[in-house]
């Protein structure tokens, strides 16, 4: 993963709540065995509509998607981040997101803010943010600051890039041992 | 102070726990299929990593699979579903492809193969995983990276949920089942109302539920954006799964009887959240929007966006009535349906697929509907065609499908064309789900069958009585 430190740029706003995750990236495109190029059929259905808010002239390279709440629910498919990211955006900000879209969306360096309606509602007005990860504070063209919150842990492997798998099996002898102190119920090669 | 049932499951799984990182957890069952696997298995090869426990994998077809007879005739399906082949092959990972006689949407084939186990953690990468919950395991969803974590590590990195207790007061009148129950749960939280949570459903209208019917509960948590649904074991449990393939057998089945009795929540036990829902009067369920939490009884109308508080909840139903093709105040009885859909992995089990069949039984499909029943495993399929009730069905005028996710998400060829509408006893209403500019009502599959036959939602309470027994 690419290390994550400074988003800056363009603000689209998606004002819809409950954004599942089959519009940002319809079932057809699940086909692909590739892990990019998904890009071009982020909100396929919805694109189609010409006053679409990402169709809109001043939306065109935005790198930061300010939306509504429970952003990202419905479908585990990590397609939905991919294409996000694939389209240019690198950081999402809403009031909540699903469970599921929010940790795909960590695990690939895509930045998901959770930020009070009030102050979204408010990021939703400017044109252009400036977000710096490592002092975990927002900033807009006048020089408004605003602070979020994200996991300590979280925010050090993005900050670092850091491949999580690799993390774990730093610990290989710690689940090894777990594994033989706490023999799996059932193989499913024995069935 | 008592420890709940996600508590017990989660102390017996930490690998490691770190102040200030997330636990690792380990996962005793890996489910797998073709569409949210083959970047993992590269990620996989090009880190250079293998599969750590391909003994606590196993992968199947569902996703992408026809539901008729004869190859699949599109490309990219096939190659995802050669690349699955391909993948497992090369890691060593149990396959039960198309024709097996194993094969089925996955979360119906590991319960129904007894691999899913009172007390285990299991992921998928697939967000209904939460159906496993149903047997007092905690079993959630994950994406893609994570699937490739789990297959190098067999662990996964999480923090703690909360968790909330959903309790339901009384028992629902006869005719009224498990999917209008979750339906009504859902329409009561909100399709955000669960996030950050890990749900235990609890009360004598659960205890009463066969296994099906849990599952189907289960199965439906994530649509409240819930991590996970989870319910106690118990007899009902128990008697599922004795005899099954992966069941533990002889002196091993009452030492797994014993450790499974001690799972449940204690009396004492805290909840970081408790909801009551009343179940006595609830009546069948019908979706009207374009997400799951947009539901009302069958007995009453489609809502006024204006009726709604929050200027986001206007804004939503506004644009899924228009979406819906649908006015305020319109009867839900007067909803004409194009398309009826039985299946999924919320409801195609044989119960689903019986109680469907008593209600069509000696009817004809309704002039211009199309219906569509398909099996939730081809175990199932065998069971339901050794019962007869593909012949029910089918002189009904339903078509009598092969296994697999089919319509509830259209990936394969069973897909409704734009403006179509569908009464679907699936789980996702969302717009585009069962085919681009298609309309999807969700209902149980006796109101669903109902709807076929009549050509619009009824109220399946007003059949005769043989059919909702």
């Amino acid at each position: 993963m690419k290390a994550v430190r400074r988003i800056e740029g363009r603000v689209a706003v998606l004002d819809r709540a409950d954004v599942d995750t089959d519009q940002i990236m319809p079932k057809q495109f699940l086909k692909r065995i590739e892990r990019t190029g998904y890009g071009e059929f982020l909100f396929f259905d919805w694109r189609k509509d010409p006053d679409f808010e990402l169709n809109r002239p001043e939306t065109k390279g935005a790198r930061v998607l300010v939306t509504g709440r429970n952003f990202g629910c419905g479908s585990s498919r990590e397609h939905a981040a991919w294409g996000l990211q694939d389209y240019g955006f690198e950081a999402v900000i809403a009031p909540s997101f699903g469970d599921i879209f929010f940790q795909n969306s960590l695990k690939i360096g895509l930045l998901p803010i959770r930020l009070p309606p009030g102050i979204v509602r408010e990021l939703a007005g400017e044109e252009e943010l400036t977000i710096d990860l490592e002092a975990r504070r927002i900033r807009t063209a006048d020089g408004h600051e605003i602070p979020f919150e994200l996991d300590e842990f979280q925010r050090h492997c993005l900050l670092n890039g850091l491949d999580e798998i690799g993390l774990s099996l730093e610990h290989e002898a710690e689940i090894a041992e777990f594994e033989r102190t706490h023999p799996a119920p059932v193989a499913t090669t024995s069935i | 102070m008592g420890k709940t049932l996600f508590e017990r499951i989660w102390a017996s799984h930490v690998v490691r726990e770190e102040p200030g990182e997330p636990a690792l957890l380990y996962v005793d069952l890996h489910l797998i299929h073709e569409v949210t696997s083959p970047q993992a298995f590269d990620g996989l090869r090009l880190a250079g990593r293998g599969v750590r426990r391909p003994d606590l994998s196993v992968a199947t077809m569902d996703h992408n699979v026809p539901t008729t007879d004869g190859p699949i005739t599109d490309p990219l399906a096939r190659e995802q579903l050669d690349a699955l082949r391909r993948n497992c092959e090369e890691f060593g990972i149990p396959l039960y492809p198309t024709g097996s006689g194993r094969e089925g949407i996955v979360h119906v084939i590991g319960p129904e193969l007894g691999l899913t186990q009172p007390g285990m953690t299991i992921v998928c990468g697939d967000s209904h995983t939460s159906t496993h919950g149903a047997f007092g395991t905690l079993a959630f969803g994950i994406g893609t990276s994570e699937v490739e974590h789990v297959l190098a590590t067999q662990c996964i990195a999480q923090r703690r949920p909360r968790t909330m207790r959903v309790e339901f007061v009384g028992t629902p009148p006869l005719g009224v089942t498990a999917k209008d129950v979750i339906l009504g749960a859902i329409g009561r939280l909100g399709v955000g109302g669960g996030v950050g949570h890990v749900l235990e459903y609890a009360g004598e209208a659960v205890r009463g539920f066969s296994m099906a019917n849990r599952m189907t509960i289960c199965n439906m948590s994530i649509e409240a954006g819930a991590r996970a649904g989870m319910i106690a074991p118990d007899d009902t449990t128990f008697a599922y799964l004795e005899g099954r393939p992966g069941a533990p057998k002889g002196a091993d089945w009452e030492q797994a009887l014993d450790r499974w009795r001690a799972l449940a929540s204690d009396d004492d036990a805290v909840f970081d959240a408790e909801v009551e829902i009343d179940v006595r009067e609830l009546a069948p369920q019908v979706t009207w929007g374009t997400n799951p939490g947009m539901v009302v009884p069958v007995d009453s109308v489609v809502p006024d966006p204006s009726e709604f508080d929050e200027p986001d909840d206007r804004a939503a139903a506004e644009r899924a009535l228009t979406y819906m093709g649908l006015e305020p105040g319109t009867p839900i009885a007067d909803i004409r349906v194009d398309r009826v859909f039985i299946g999924s992995c919320t409801n195609a089990r044989i119960e689903d697929l019986r109680v469907a069949a008593a209600v069509v039984d000696g009817k004809r499909v309704s002039d211009g509907v199309r219906a569509l029943v398909v099996p939730g495993s081809a175990a199932v399929k065998r069971q339901a065609e050794e019962e007869g009730l593909d012949r029910v069905f089918e002189r009904a005028g339903f078509e009598w499908r092969r296994a697999g996710c089919s319509m509830c998400l259209g990936m394969n060829p069973d897909i409704l064309a734009p403006g179509e509408r569908c009464a679907s006893t699936s789980n996702r209403n969302f717009e585009g789900r069962q085919g681009s500019g298609g309309r999807t009502h969700l209902v149980s599959p006796a109101m669903a069958a109902a709807a076929a036959i009549a050509g619009r939602f009824v109220d399946v309470r007003e059949l005769e009585p043989a059919a909702v027994a």
